[in-house]
């Protein structure tokens, strides 16, 4: 099948065979030994294709994985401790990095940054405190999920540090400080001169291992 | 073309079916056990309209509940259940069972061939489809209801917010999956292989033409949808996080997936009208069809196309503006493709010598309304104003008159251009008129408004709305009513048409009908084509 949308040449002789294509239509009828395999032939094709496809929609999941890890387009940043390590500090330019915390819909944790934004030049270590406490009943491990905006920023922020990293238990009515430390790497393009961190926070109790559970708790 | 090789379904040389033409099967049992492309195709139809009317007293439910501001019929969440399981129906139940119908019927009949390629598969893949739709429906009865999270089940809606009957909602998703897929296999083997000696690929009309490609995007991304509610099913019940971000995985790659399927889906949707419209406008216009290899070409380009636009669907989920931009032209370029169909039809009218059959009335009525959902989809491409139309009434406009004025006139069109070929005799025309002229005022009443309520900003899949809004939704909710009664005129004539009640019609049924079908007698026999056709 060709690509190119109709051309206005062929529109004056419709109906007619363009090409005389294959050798078995030729005017003899198949018999049917000749079609049954020519049937059993091109089912085998396309079951294979649906197979191929069905296979095709979980691999999209790694794909879209690493498609975000080298574009960084959905916002996440490495869920990986960097090490700080002759990094050059570009003091020609600040960078300014503001942080919003939420909590999922029916986490009832108090979760807040200690300081709202920070100004840092490329390359430079900065230092958040977030503050959480559990004001509930229960014991309850939570998750943090990090989320930057613009999304490209992500690829460029390095935490050498994060609570994120980890999970967060809290027993009934307990509070902590949280903290995270993070550079920017001096690749950022020019254009950024601030971005967002977002982190949600998500009650992940369900979900641990029991046994995880009374470890964290222990 | 000749007739002379017809009729003579005894002296098959491969002794194919040679002597059922004797003893057709009698009762239920003759449909139960059915390999008949004829009668598949019948139970196909048949059940689409079953489907079509559930699923419309869906809809009437919705509008029932929005004739007024505030809450009075229904509540908030048994309305959720009924825009899902009214969009499943009429997109898994209605339109596309209905296209595989006429596929099964016509498709042999216009390539010469005597049956579908695999006639126990096909069996199969009409008889499961019963068991999906129950499943589906039933899970309304459920505790906790049926499936509430909108036809295109976004995750977390599906995964975190939704009830128990997920599961169902999901295993009939699978049953229908395999269906067409079962299905579309079906077509592509038959068309590729099941040719009569001479009917090469640019003679096929263009019917068969845009089921062969439609079969191949049912093929390729069926399995996509079975992904995507495998992956919703695993993330609810099994823990799993492919979409849960609490777990690292991400709730937009959900959309991702599913419009990856859900864009080519729109396109299984309008193929098949496109070639039923491309065989009724020549016969009423008495001219071939201007352009018949554009429209081959165009076909192909508009499948191959609808792969790389899916993510228009998601311009308000945050993407960088690249992809935006890339997303927003490659949508446009659709429009060039579709654009030539149009024209092509048109101009196959022009200096034609028309006249204006009841099928020809739904056709002309299709090229024009089909246009106007085009258009609004093309506004829609536009990324700054989707932000503006995203979700609201306008989007809900623009894909009714895609698929109701668009793929459902056209099967209307196509049961009314066939159906004497089917039957023998000639449907009531009156009746007929009457179903056209009153479909035709109440869909416009219907849907027409809502692109204003839209671009005023009602959002929809709500059950309630603002007061300015009030007028036009009593408005809507009356063509909506009036559409609806309007279908069981059509349900009258079908059961008059089927009962045989009518005038005799002859072989060639129109008098500018072209094609093998048509050099069959009327009504078409048990067997066509055990001995191939002479195509010259
Ligand atoms: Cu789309």
């Amino acid at each position: 099948m060709s690509e190119q949308p109709g051309s206005k040449s062929t529109a004056e002789k419709p109906n007619l065979s363009l090409e005389n294509e294959r050798t078995e239509d030729a005017q003899i009828p198949k018999t049917r030994a000749q079609l049954a395999s020519e049937n059993a032939k091109t089912v085998k094709k396309l079951v294979f294709v649906v197979i191929g496809m069905l296979g095709f929609s979980f691999a999209l999941v790694p794909l879209y994985d690493v498609f975000c890890d080298l574009t960084g387009i959905n916002g996440k940043p490495s869920n990986e401790a960097a090490v700080y390590e002759s990094v050059v500090i570009d003091e020609s330019r600040t960078i300014k990095v503001e942080f919003i915390t939420r909590t999922h819909s029916g986490m009832a944790w108090e979760f807040s940054a200690q300081t709202a934004e920070i100004r840092l030049h490329p390359g430079e270590m900065g230092e958040v405190e977030f503050y959480v406490r559990n004001p509930t009943e229960h014991d309850i491990i939570a998750q943090a999920i990090p989320s930057i905006s613009p999304g490209i920023a992500a690829l460029y922020v390095n935490k050498t540090e994060c609570f994120c990293f980890k999970h967060q238990p809290l027993k009934a009515g307990e509070e902590a400080i949280m903290p995270m430390k993070f550079y920017v790497d001096p690749q950022l393009p020019k254009e950024f001169t601030f971005f967002t961190l977002q982190y949600t926070l998500y009650d992940i109790s369900a979900t641990v291992q029991p046994a995880v559970v009374a470890m964290d708790n222990g | 073309m000749s007739t002379e090789t017809l009729n003579d379904a005894h002296d098959s040389p491969d002794g194919h079916d040679a002597h059922h033409d004797h003893h057709i099967p009698k009762g239920i049992l003759r449909w139960l056990f059915t390999t008949n492309h004829k009668d598949i195709g019948t139970l196909y139809l048949w059940f689409a309209f079953i489907m079509f009317l559930i699923g419309g007293a869906m809809a009437m439910v919705i509008r029932a509940e929005l004739f007024q501001p505030g809450l009075q019929i229904v509540d908030p969440h048994f309305f959720n259940q009924m825009t899902t399981v009214h969009g499943l129906i009429m997109v898994f139940g209605a339109v596309m069972p209905a296209f595989t119908g006429l596929a099964n019927w016509m498709i042999p009949m216009m390539i010469g061939a005597p049956d579908m390629a695999l006639p126990r598969m096909n069996n199969w893949s009409f008889y499961i489809l019963p068991f999906a739709f129950i499943i589906l429906l039933s899970s309304l009865f459920m505790d906790g209801g049926g499936p509430a999270f909108g036809w295109t089940f976004y995750a977390p809606l599906s995964t975190q917010y939704s009830g128990d009957s997920t599961a169902l909602f999901v295993f009939s998703v699978h049953i229908m999956g395999i269906s067409s897929i079962m299905g579309a296999i079906n077509v592509v083997v038959t068309i590729l292989n099941m040719r009569a000696p001479g009917m090469t690929y640019m003679k096929m009309p263009l019917f068969v033409w845009t089921w062969l490609i439609t079969a191949f995007l049912l093929i390729a991304v069926m399995p996509v949808l079975a992904g995507a509610v495998t992956m919703v099913l695993t993330d609810k019940f099994f823990g799993t996080s492919f979409f849960n971000a609490a777990g690292g995985g991400d709730p937009v790659m959900f959309q991702h997936i599913f419009w990856f399927f859900g864009h080519p889906e729109v396109y299984i949707m309008i193929l098949p009208a496109f070639g039923i419209i491309s065989a009724i406008v020549p016969t009423f216009s008495r001219k071939r069809l201007f352009g018949y290899a554009s429209m081959v070409y165009a076909t192909a380009s508009i499948a191959l196309l609808s792969f790389i636009v899916w993510a228009h669907h998601m311009f308000t989920t945050g993407m960088p503006v690249a992809a935006e931009m890339f997303f927003m032209f490659a949508t446009m370029l659709i429009s060039v493709p579709t654009g030539v169909k149009v024209f092509n039809w048109v101009a196959t009218m022009w200096r034609g010598s028309l006249t204006f059959e009841v099928p020809m009335m739904f056709a002309i009525a299709f090229i024009v309304l089909f246009t106007i959902g085009g258009l609004s989809g093309l506004m829609l491409a536009i990324t700054p104003a989707d932000f503006q139309y995203h979700d609201t009434y306008f989007v809900v406009a623009h894909f009714h008159y895609v698929l109701v004025t668009g793929a459902l006139f056209s099967i209307m069109a196509a049961v009314y251009y066939w159906l004497p070929k089917w039957t023998g005799k000639m449907f009531d025309i009156t009746l007929g008129k009457w179903h056209f002229w009153c479909s035709l005022i109440s869909v416009n009443v219907l849907f027409f408004p809502m692109h204003f309520v839209g671009l005023a900003g009602m959002p929809r899949r709500i059950p309630d709305y603002a007061l300015q809004f009030a007028d036009f939704n009593k408005w809507i909710s009356i063509g909506g009513f009036a559409f609806g009664l309007s279908q069981l005129i059509f349900l009258a004539l079908i059961i008059k048409a089927c009962r045989k009640i009518g005038e005799p019609v002859s072989d060639q049924v129109w008098e500018g009908a072209e094609g093998l079908e048509w050099e069959v007698p009327s009504p078409a026999p048990y067997h066509t084509f055990s001995t191939p056709p002479l195509i010259k």
